[in-house]
């Protein structure tokens, strides 16, 4: 992944050549150029992605290990930690049946409307996720379209646990259903026409040919959709209304702390939810890893 | 268990895939459907199959109406040109599919299903590719794994939509050979769509010619080949002369050529085409000039024992082709600018509407 970027950064930037001095391969610069060029890379990988990483986890730590245990377990911090649970683990799976259901009507059927639906999908990608919060607030809040018949029959969505729940169901709207589309539609539907002429029902037919077909690139967004709801923090914070123990998420959470000052509290949430991107990259290249031949079989 | 199709039509949008097409397929009948690309025949196998549905018109399976029946009611095995087989099972499950998911009651017992696939892998003679999965293997193979799985749930009928087209010629050839030999055992009455003339024609019982989503011609092999039923069978299966002509008290004529016109085509003055196949062409030697066309070798090249020549007539200017024998051409003793006749030994005439 690493040297992948500096690949990138090199090739970027490639002086025009004049008459080369020294007889050597087209796409190939002297040792001193790339040598270069990659501490360039590497300085800039290490200013700008590891050393505020390492500063989030040397913050966390300043005041050691029981002041960090301290700052996790404190019930606000600890409430806001089950919130994010919660949203996350209502958002993904209902992001997975949609997603897989979208991308199949847009993959494996013609109908009308279709590029609308692939403009809808993207929409979540394609506003702000401070938008996407205010929409709801529009909707739902006090001053919004329904505000009073909610209020009326008590039900509260906005700067409550819904709220939060709808908002990061939004954002993280197009990771499953982006990751599939193109994958289902390299793959056609001879497989599926197969499978139902061979006698498979419905039900048959997608648990064992199309879902099989799909495992890598739906776990790949499901772990990009997981990290997206657990991270999220524009939308989650036009809606919250910030209510500590109550409607804080951990990336609202770490915001109050850093501005009451509670710096060593602050990085120690934070440093969860950097762990949490540090798995989510592990899994992501474990995921990419095994299935890259099935992939490479799928476009085949 | 006999196919029939009566009158179905199926349109997408404005274009018209298949035309009012009507056809039989006899059971134990081998019967290729033939034509160019777009011409319908591929829409017309799966409307048979039930995996496309006909805006009008009947299909019937041993004389009963299957028309409203789902795709696994049909009971009907089918190939993809691309094979399909699924990519996340090895050649074993995906033969073994269709024994797998029936339903409980007629599922057969582990060690059935296991003796069934192994015989049918036999039958294709792939029993040693068991565990190796698709990618594993050539596209040859894949087709006959393919065929092995359309077969495992014992099919009334076996459809095939262009089953070699995605394969080089060489394997193509034997498989086509293999498939002949697989139907003589099996018998089982087999529908298969090819754009390939010598395909339809080397393996089939009976050759359905389409084109533009209608039934041109259908026939033996032979019939089709040497009775072509309107110009475009003529012309799409193999290469052929054309010569234009005006028919004049019941003979057409055709420069110094005169040939007699059929019935129903007596009209005076009216324009005739007659088609004939570079290798009923018979060159003559110049002096040899009764009935016959003057024409001026411009080249010509040896393939093996066949001789193929072009011609330039001395009247119009137009190109002939022909074909001839080795022999015969050496006996001939021209090249290019002699100056020969030519006289079609066999012909067919259309009316100019026709063509």
């Amino acid at each position: 992944m690493m040297w992948d970027d500096v690949g990138t950064a090199e090739a970027l930037l490639e002086p025009p050549t004049g008459r080369p001095a020294v007889r050597r391969g087209a796409r190939e610069e002297p040792a001193l150029v790339r040598a270069a060029l990659i501490a360039v890379a590497l300085v800039f990988l290490l200013l700008f992605l590891f050393a505020p990483l390492a500063s989030v986890f040397a913050g966390a730590l300043r005041k050691g290990w029981e002041a960090y245990f301290a700052a996790i377990v404190e019930p606000d911090a600890w409430s806001a930690i089950k919130l994010t649970l919660l949203a996350a683990g209502i958002a993904v799976p209902l992001n997975l049946v949609f997603g897989v259901a979208a991308a199949w009507a847009i993959a494996k059927f013609e109908f009308r409307g279709k590029s609308l639906l692939i403009t809808l999908i993207d929409l979540p990608f394609s506003v702000s996720p401070v938008i996407s919060g205010l929409i709801y607030v529009l909707v739902f809040g006090l001053q919004g379209w329904f505000g009073h018949w909610l209020q009326a029959h008590d039900i509260k969505i906005i700067f409550a646990v819904p709220g939060i729940v709808l908002a990061t169901i939004f954002v993280t709207f197009p990771f499953v259903a982006r990751e599939l589309i193109p994958l289902m539609q390299a793959q056609g539907t001879e497989e599926e026409e197969a499978a139902i002429v061979l006698g498979a029902n419905g039900w048959q037919m997608f648990w064992r040919v199309t879902l099989p077909n799909i495992k890598w690139g739906l776990l790949y967004g499901v772990i990009l959709c997981n990290a997206r709801a657990m991270g999220e923090f524009g939308a989650v914070s036009v809606v919250s209304g910030h209510v500590r123990g109550a409607t804080n998420t951990m990336s609202l959470h770490v915001e109050i702390l850093y501005n009451e000052y509670n710096f060593a509290a602050a990085f120690a949430v934070a440093s969860l939810l950097a762990l949490l991107a540090l798995v989510t990259l592990a899994l992501k290249t474990l995921v990419e890893w095994l299935g890259r031949e099935q992939i490479a079989r799928s476009i085949a | 268990m006999s196919i029939e199709a009566r009158n179905i039509k199926r349109a997408f949008g404005d274009f018209i895939a298949v035309n009012d097409v009507s056809l039989e397929v006899a059971s134990g009948e081998l019967v290729a459907l033939l034509g160019p690309s777009g011409s319908g025949k591929t829409t017309l196998l799966r409307i048979i199959a039930g995996l496309e549905t006909a805006d009008s018109g009947q299909i019937l399976f041993h004389g009963e109406d299957a028309t409203d029946s789902g795709v696994a009611e049909r009971r009907v095995g089918f190939v993809f040109q691309h094979y399909a087989l699924f990519r996340h099972m090895t050649v074993y499950e995906n033969v073994a599919f269709g024994l797998r998911v029936k339903p409980r009651h007629l599922r057969p017992a582990r060690d059935e299903i296991r003796d069934k696939v192994l015989a049918l892998l036999k039958l294709v003679q792939l029993d040693w590719l068991a565990d190796r999965y698709p990618h594993q293997l050539s596209g040859g193979q894949r087709q006959r794994i393919a065929l092995a799985r359309a077969l495992a749930v014992e099919p009334k009928v076996l459809l095939l939509d262009e089953p070699f087209g995605a394969l080089d010629a060489k394997v193509r050839k034997e498989l086509r050979a293999w498939l002949r030999r697989l139907h003589d055992e099996i018998h089982i009455t087999s529908l298969f769509v090819t754009h390939d003339q010598e395909e339809a024609l080397e393996v089939a019982d009976c050759v359905v010619v389409m084109n533009e989503g209608r039934v041109e011609q259908i026939g033996t092999p032979e019939e089709v080949y040497d009775r072509p039923a309107t110009p475009f069978v003529y012309q799409f299966l193999g290469d052929v002369n054309l010569f234009h002509g005006r028919v004049y008290d019941g003979r057409a004529r055709i420069g110094d050529w005169e040939v007699p016109v059929p019935e129903g085509l007596h009209v005076d003055n009216d324009k005739a085409v007659v088609y004939v196949r570079p290798h009923d062409l018979e060159i003559l030697a110049a002096s040899d000039d009764r009935d016959a066309l003057k024409a001026v070798v411009t080249q010509f090249a040896t393939i093996g024992p066949r001789v193929r020549i072009d011609l330039k007539r001395v009247d119009s200017g137009e190109t002939i082709h022909a074909e001839i024998n080795k022999d015969r051409f050496l006996e001939l003793q021209i090249g290019a600018g002699d100056q020969v006749s030519v006289r079609p030994r066999r012909h067919r005439l259309f009316g100019a509407a026709a063509a």
